[in-house]
């Protein structure tokens, strides 16, 4: 029986030597007029008790390394330990980025190489690693489009394209590079309509956003006529490569005819998620595009010594401050040059299995049907609507009840288009044995009774949470409880 | 140790599914564009892996560094590495179940206190990619709340932020106008504010201390200027100089943004990156990123959960406040364990170090003879210093020396030609500095 450990643990502030917390003195070091006069309110605590708060509070989380966690478009996989020991080296740690390039060649050759290792598994001509997560690579996609048709005086396309399967920070970010939305229904198969794309299509639109396998786990087997008609159209295609993690050394996005991808390390490439980041997004591109790339561009000389370029008058500047989340790049870069080729194929193969294997055991106890096309990649979207209709249990109620077992539930209610769905993508990482273990968990729970399903979790550091609670009366800080 | 524990059972689960072999999951991609293998050589052993990594890692040579440019080295306590060594932590995903994540967002609940408790402000949200983007957020959250469409900004900001800036502001259109500095004093002209504020300002941006380390004394003036005109005040500060200095809260400002990798986060070679962003309670709701409050579980146990959800992309789509999803999360837990460890009376004493480290410097940089201070403002643990040689000349030699000198200015600063922006921290000893300093004397005498 699976039990979260349970503390009432106190916020810092309300541990017990807070009562030295305000008794910072005023310090006369600087002149009147910029002197702190407030006093900064964090309290003053021995190593032992900071240690102690924050271990407690560790106890009441769950990471991929406590369990399975299968939360589909995120590819929770396995984060190798020799990764975290690595980029925690002086060496590389203690290196400041406007260093002399000569002090910092480790560096830059493995920035060198890394982009040129994405472009090989991405089929992509050139590559930036600056964005810092898949959300800034869409980003920074979106600033390419504009400067890729305002070069060729296109300036009329403000319009940008994706399916209604698409992730929520693809319509964010068009939004925010100031492109105007158009969402278009997928088929009764789960993918692109290819009648509605060539309708929508326009000389007004910029880019169409996809991504392959899509967020149902269908691979888009249109996709080099949904190339042709973007094309046609003077558009340019986008990869959200959030779910390359079930095509690696199988298929290639540059041979789809993605003009721009992005690539989220912090997913395909095994680099931890931190509880929300730091990630890594980032960007390849086609020829045709590589001059609005933001600099620096890593270069190689002649003799072998790499370097910097700013010299890219039509690079569109720069979307983070420096070169981007280096101690992530170097990760992935451990994390690649121990899989190999064949390595990361074998992952991307055996994740498909993985998912397949799951899809086929629980679409069989017909506990949960799964609409759409049957063949799946690395994730799968089953729907809970039958046990809502028979018993009244809700996705979120079948999420719940799986913390009980101790299992991370999987994504729900996502993509839109899939009532009450739940989005399951086990990842290449799970053993067989974990897989069965959670296949029997979802059937049981769709068994059980309701009113226990309804009342989970029982096993976790705390019930169910009012969040509605949370917006009415905002508690944002220590500040705001009185 | 392939990290693909079902590889050796691969063909008795293609049994089990239904299948006998691996590329019937893949047949539904078009022929033409299967590709066969990828070009990376054969995975290296984990051994074999850390040799080379040494070997890489040893092309880094060691130096001792005066570069400033809004990064430096600092002390990080091992407690702080140990705590977030914690694989509950740092392998989880972004708190999407509350009821197993109670760890990671109460952690979150007290980041935010604290950033909102140093920089005066009311609230902060859990943390934004790094100080740049933060600055584009916050021009981009300004025209939101009133409409206008112009940001001010000081000429003198890093042009690294300059550029992020134009890049997020460039959909919406918002124009960016830069306010020179004062020749003399490195402070921001606020003749200039006053010529260049006008009905089309949304918000004036400021750094204290600026990019040139020289603290804006006159914030009050400022203030006032911007808040006259109904534009929004944004402070961008260095967090480690809130110790000892006024915080943007005692002087009226209303979004106050930053750097946080100070705290407790290695330099990394500029990533990761903690974007700090807190503002007032009223902007609540325009506020982009994830922010985390308290709440009461089904039992009325004290419990968090991400909240405000209605304005992020998941929920929002294209109308939310900003794309941003995955953020700095482990980076502000670092923030917040570093910040815990060294208390309110840690921070004022690390503060009041790296201030009279910064005076230290400067005043012995100014005895050797060709080398005087560029501004008069008063300066933090960053300084401009003017050179009578070729401040690339200077470097180079530094270098040869086993120092690494000052960020030369000229390139993205033509007015400011053999200027060179040094930077120190807690960390260097008084022999760094006599290391620094003879050098710079032999180099001198050259």
């Amino acid at each position: 029986m699976y039990r979260s450990a349970v503390y009432d643990e106190p916020l810092l502030n309300e541990l017990e030597s807070y009562k030295k917390v305000c008794e910072t003195k005023q310090n006369t070091i600087l002149p009147n007029s910029l002197q702190r006069k407030e006093k900064i309110c964090i309290p003053n605590l021995d190593e032992t008790q900071i240690v102690r708060h924050f271990l407690h509070l560790s106890q009441m989380n769950y990471g991929v390394d406590s369990g399975i966690y299968p939360l589909g478009s995120c590819t929770m996989k396995y984060n190798p330990k020799i990764c975290e020991e690595i980029v925690r080296w002086d060496n590389f740690a203690n290196t400041h980025p406007y260093q002399a390039p000569e002090t910092i060649q480790g560096n830059l050759q493995i920035m060198y190489e890394l982009e040129k290792m994405l472009c090989e598994i991405s089929g992509m001509d050139h590559f930036t690693l600056q964005p810092s997560a898949g959300a800034h690579g869409e980003f920074l996609g979106m600033l390419l489009t504009r400067a890729y048709h305002e070069s060729n005086k296109d300036i009329q396309r403000d319009e940008v394209i994706l399916p209604d399967t698409s992730h929520g920070t693809n319509p964010a970010s068009a939004a925010m590079a100031g492109y105007k939305l158009t969402e278009i229904p997928s088929t009764s198969d789960g993918t692109v309509d290819l009648n509605i794309l060539e309708k929508t299509l326009s000389e007004k639109t910029a880019a169409f956003m996809l991504t392959n396998p899509n967020t149902l786990g269908i691979f888009e087997s249109d996709i080099l006529e949904i190339s042709k008609l973007v094309h046609k159209a003077g558009a340019l295609l986008y990869y959200d490569g959030a779910n390359m993690n079930a095509i690696m050394g199988k298929a290639r996005p540059g041979d789809m005819g993605f003009d721009i991808v992005h690539l989220n390390l912090h997913k395909t490439f095994a680099t931890p998620h931190g509880g929300g980041g730091p990630g890594s997004g980032p960007v390849g591109v086609k020829e045709k595009l590589e001059k609005f790339l933001p600099t620096p561009r890593i270069i190689k000389d002649k003799k072998g010594d790499y370097g910097f370029d700013y010299n890219y008058p039509r690079s569109i500047g720069k979307i983070k401050g420096f070169y981007g989340n280096f101690s992530v790049l170097l990760k992935a870069y451990i994390y690649i040059k121990m899989m190999g080729g064949e390595g990361l194929k074998e992952s991307s193969e055996i994740a498909v299995l993985n998912s397949n294997y799951m899809k086929k055991k629980l679409v069989e106890s017909k506990k949960y049907e799964m609409p759409y096309k049957q063949l799946r990649k690395h994730e799968f979207v089953l729907s809970c609507e039958k046990l809502k209709q028979e018993k009244n249990i809700r996705a979120l109620d079948v999420a719940k009840r799986l913390l009980d077992y101790g299992l991370h539930p999987p994504t729900i209610y996502f993509p839109l288009i899939v009532k009450e769905a739940l989005m399951i993508e086990p990842t290449e990482s799970e053993p067989k044995n974990e897989l069965d273990k959670y296949i029997d968990a979802l059937i049981k729970i769709a068994d059980e009774n309701p009113e226990t399903v309804k009342n989970a979790p029982n096993n976790t550091s705390v019930r169910r949470i009012d969040d509605v609670g949370a917006t009415k009366n905002p508690l944002l800080t220590w500040k705001m409880i009185k | 140790m392939n990290f693909v524990p079902n590889s050796t059972i691969k063909n008795n689960m293609l049994k089990e599914t239904g299948l006998n072999d691996i590329d019937e999951l893949f047949s539904d991609i078009p022929k033409q564009i299967r590709v066969k293998n990828l070009n990376i050589p054969k995975g290296l052993t984990q051994q074999e892996t850390e040799q080379k990594l040494r070997e890489l890692a040893n092309k880094n040579s060691k130096i001792t560094s005066f570069l400033g440019g809004g990064i430096k080295l600092h002390y990080i306590p091992p407690a702080v590495k140990s705590i977030i060594s914690r694989s509950e932590f740092y392998t989880a995903y972004t708190p999407y179940q509350p009821e197993t994540s109670q760890g990671f967002l109460q952690s979150m609940f007290e980041y935010q206190s604290i950033i909102a408790e140093i920089t005066g402000m009311d609230i902060s949200n859990a943390s934004l990619y790094d100080g740049a983007t933060a600055l584009g957020e916050a021009a981009l959250m300004c025209s939101r709340i009133n409409q206008k469409k112009t940001f001010l900004i000081p000429q003198n900001i890093s042009w690294e932020k300059k550029s992020v800036l134009k890049n997020y502001t460039k959909g919406p259109g918002i124009k960016i106008r830069e306010i020179p500095y004062d020749n003399k004093t490195g402070k921001l002209d606020l003749d200039k504010l006053k010529q260049n504020i006008d009905n089309d300002t949304a918000g004036v941006y400021i750094e204290n201390p600026n990019f040139f380390g020289v603290f804006e004394d006159d914030v009050e003036k400022i203030c006032k200027i911007v808040k006259d005109n109904n534009s929004i005040f944004v402070v961008g500060v260095d967090p480690i100089s809130l110790g000892i200095t006024k915080s943007p809260g005692a002087y009226s400002a209303d979004i106050v943004i930053g750097e946080g990798r100070a705290f407790g986060n290695p330099m990394d070679f500029g990533g990761s990156s903690l974007g700090i962003f807190a503002c007032k309670n009223e902007f609540l709701r325009q506020m982009p990123g994830r922010i985390i409050g308290m709440t009461k579980d089904l039992d009325g146990r004290r419990a968090f959960c991400m909240t405000f959800q209605t304005r992020e992309q998941h929920i929002r789509r294209s109308k939310a406040t900003s794309n941003i999803c995955t953020n700095e999360g482990l980076c502000a837990l670092t923030a917040v364990t570093y910040l815990a460890w060294l208390g309110g009376n840690g921070l004022e004493e690390l503060s009041k170090i790296n201030y009279e480290q910064g005076q230290k410097l400067s005043k012995q940089i100014s005895f050797v003879s060709g080398f005087e201070k560029r501004f008069t403002g008063i300066h933090f643990n960053e300084f401009v210093i003017k050179s009578k040689i070729d401040s690339n000349k200077i470097n180079k030699e530094l270098l040869r020396m086993g120092v690494q000198g000052g960020l030369t200015l000229d390139k993205w600063y033509p007015e400011l030609k053999d200027c060179m922006l040094f930077g120190i921290s807690e960390l260097h000893t008084d022999k760094d500095i006599e290391k620094l300093v003879s050098a710079l004397k032999e180099v001198s005498h050259v």
